[in-house]
């Protein structure tokens, strides 16, 4: 096994997923066969190599500091749920 | 037992860009909410990060500044949790590859000793929105989010845990608030949450060589509440552990209205982060000759100001400190150096009623109606003779208020001192006959007095006579 059910139970509550017991049985052993197959990578040797951090072979995409126009509030907030005070508006997070 | 604290700090600078880290929104403070957003800080579906060029040469300047090593390459990474001011569910940041690292600052403990404290590390990121729990009737069950701050950049500089007292982990903090201040990376304002301070605090008994379990203190917004919160946690601690209890590893708040800290986060939200790189940031990759280019724009850094006021212009280390702590000020004087010469006399100055001036009337160094030309006038005519010390203050309040120069003044007001000994020997001359009993207990041997006569000449003169000749005058008259 690559991945227990408990390892599975934690990443969907870091993931905020909601999973019932069966799916959580589907998916730890769905999740078991990826890894198993990506196990295979292991096999290569990849001695002096670096570490891929991009897929595209380039560097250094910059932008200059000038300000770019951008949403009004009313457009930043148009797919809002709830909106109050020219702010999203959700549950309140303290007490 | 006895306990030994241990304090490393992270700061959160803000960088001055004009606008954000990973778009061109502007960063402006203040303004309505919401209202400085596009779809790369919103997090929108499709929208892609561009590196902001200005906030990576402020970070080479900033790890240049704090002895760092700048990172040939370097990568942006996801920091993943959930939080209602951070659109993407992630923060763009950097972790396994930051762009400096390794750097130092000596702190003065104060006794002419220093001590230096290591700097693990400082990265780019992008800041979060803002929250305000609602406060009206309406709002009273809701938190409201504003993405104005969203994607504005910080430098996120780490140190290693090297301080061992509030006092340390203070001066640690003013200096590196110093230095990037002078940089203008950062505009250093503690209230609007410019320059923020986290402070990772542990005890151990003395001798111990492992750490003990830190406490993460957030949310302190001034170098007073700071010292509050590391004094009160290390209480804290102390008496937890001898009552038997333990430290747990546990973020903090420190609340400025009881002067305490308290536990903010239950089990379940443990950080687990699950950082990996983002896959929309290509890597940033920094040349010796960028780094060079950055190093030859770096201004005189505040110790090295320091020392040049001493070694070179000759000033008592105190003077020198105040001086060289506002880079504005430190222009200032030099600039009144370059003209007046006289450094001594220049630090005076500046530090006696050109400071008293600009905190009475809330005023910048920048703005000050008596600029250095101004002021190396009115110090000409002091070393010159023309006006006496005292004169030259009035002088002085006269040109804070009219913006002339010193000569004006003292023209238009026949303020010149009065040098002519025929002048001056008949103001003597009426002060000797008006006081014939001081002279008197005078020649009988109480020297003090002079100062009563020189004070009554200098009164009769208004002021203007030269005070040095008044007193070998009366000193000569006197002894008949």
């Amino acid at each position: 096994m690559k991945i227990t059910r408990a390892e599975v139970e934690h990443v969907s509550r870091l993931s905020r997923l909601a999973l019932s017991e069966a799916e959580l049985d589907s998916l730890t052993g769905e999740m078991d066969a990826i890894l198993d197959y990506v196990e295979q990578l292991n096999s290569l040797d990849t001695e002096g190599i670096v570490p891929t951090a991009h897929a595209v072979p380039m560097e250094n995409a910059f932008r200059a500091d000038e300000v770019k126009p951008g949403f009004t509030p009313e457009q930043a907030l148009g797919n809002a749920p709830d909106t109050a005070e020219s702010a999203f508006r959700v549950r309140r997070v303290i007490e | 037992m006895n306990y030994e604290t241990v304090i490393g700090l992270e700061v959160h600078a803000q960088l001055t860009t004009r606008t954000k880290i990973f778009c061109g929104c502007s960063t402006e403070f203040g303004r309505t909410p919401n209202s400085q957003t596009c779809p790369v800080c919103l997090g929108l579906p499709g929208a892609l990060p561009v590196l902001n060029r200005k906030a990576v040469e402020f970070a080479i300047r900033t790890g240049l500044a704090t002895n760092c090593r700048i990172a040939p390459r370097s990568i942006f990474a996801r920091k993943n949790y959930f939080y209602p001011d951070l659109p993407k569910g992630y923060q763009i940041s950097q972790y396994e590859l930051p762009v400096c690292e390794h750097g130092w600052l000596d702190i003065d403990l104060g006794d002419g000793q220093s001590k230096r404290i290591g700097i693990t590390r400082a990265h780019m990121e992008e800041d979060a929105g803002k929250l305000i729990h609602g406060e009206t009737p309406e709002t009273a069950g809701s938190s409201l989010v504003d993405l104005n701050r969203a994607c504005t950049p910080l430098l996120e500089i780490v140190s290693e845990p090297d301080m061992r007292s509030a006092d340390e982990a203070i001066a640690y903090l003013k200096k590196l608030h110093q230095i990037v201040v002078y940089l203008g990376v950062c505009d250093g304002n503690l209230e609007e949450g410019s320059f923020r301070c986290d402070a990772n605090v542990s005890v151990r008994p003395f001798g111990q060589k492992e750490f003990g379990t830190r406490a993460e203190l957030k949310n302190i917004n001034s170098f007073r509440f700071i010292r509050q919160a590391i004094e009160y946690e290390v209480e804290r601690q102390i008496d937890l552990i001898e009552s038997g209890g333990k430290v747990i590893q546990e973020t903090r708040l420190f609340d400025s209205g009881t002067g305490m800290t308290r536990s903010m986060r239950g089990k379940e939200e443990a950080h687990d982060y699950r950082y990996f790189p983002d896959p929309d940031l290509v890597p940033l990759v920094i040349s010796p000759a960028w780094i060079e280019e950055v190093r030859a724009t770096l201004p005189e850094l505040p110790d090295a100001k320091r020392h040049r006021f001493v070694e070179e212009l000759g000033l008592p280390a105190y003077d020198a400190e105040v001086l060289a702590a506002d880079r504005n000020l430190a222009d200032y004087f030099d600039a009144c150096v370059t003209l007046a010469k006289d450094a001594k006399s220049c630090a005076n100055w500046v530090m006696g009623e050109v400071l008293r001036k600009l905190k009475e009337t809330d005023t910048e160094v920048v703005a000050a109606p008596v600029t250095p030309e101004l002021l190396s006038g009115l110090l000409a005519r002091i070393a010159d003779n023309t006006i006496s010390g005292k004169i030259a203050k009035t002088v002085f309040e006269q040109m804070w208020l009219s913006g002339e120069t010193a000569d004006q003044i003292i023209q238009a007001q026949g303020l010149k001192q009065v040098t002519d000994t025929g002048a001056i020997e008949g103001l003597v001359d009426q002060v000797i006959a008006a006081h014939p009993e001081q002279v008197a207990e005078y020649l009988s041997g109480k020297d003090k007095l002079i100062g009563f006569f020189v004070g009554k000449v200098m009164q009769a003169s208004q002021g203007k006579a030269n005070p040095g000749m008044v007193n070998q005058l009366l000193k000569k008259k006197l002894q008949g």
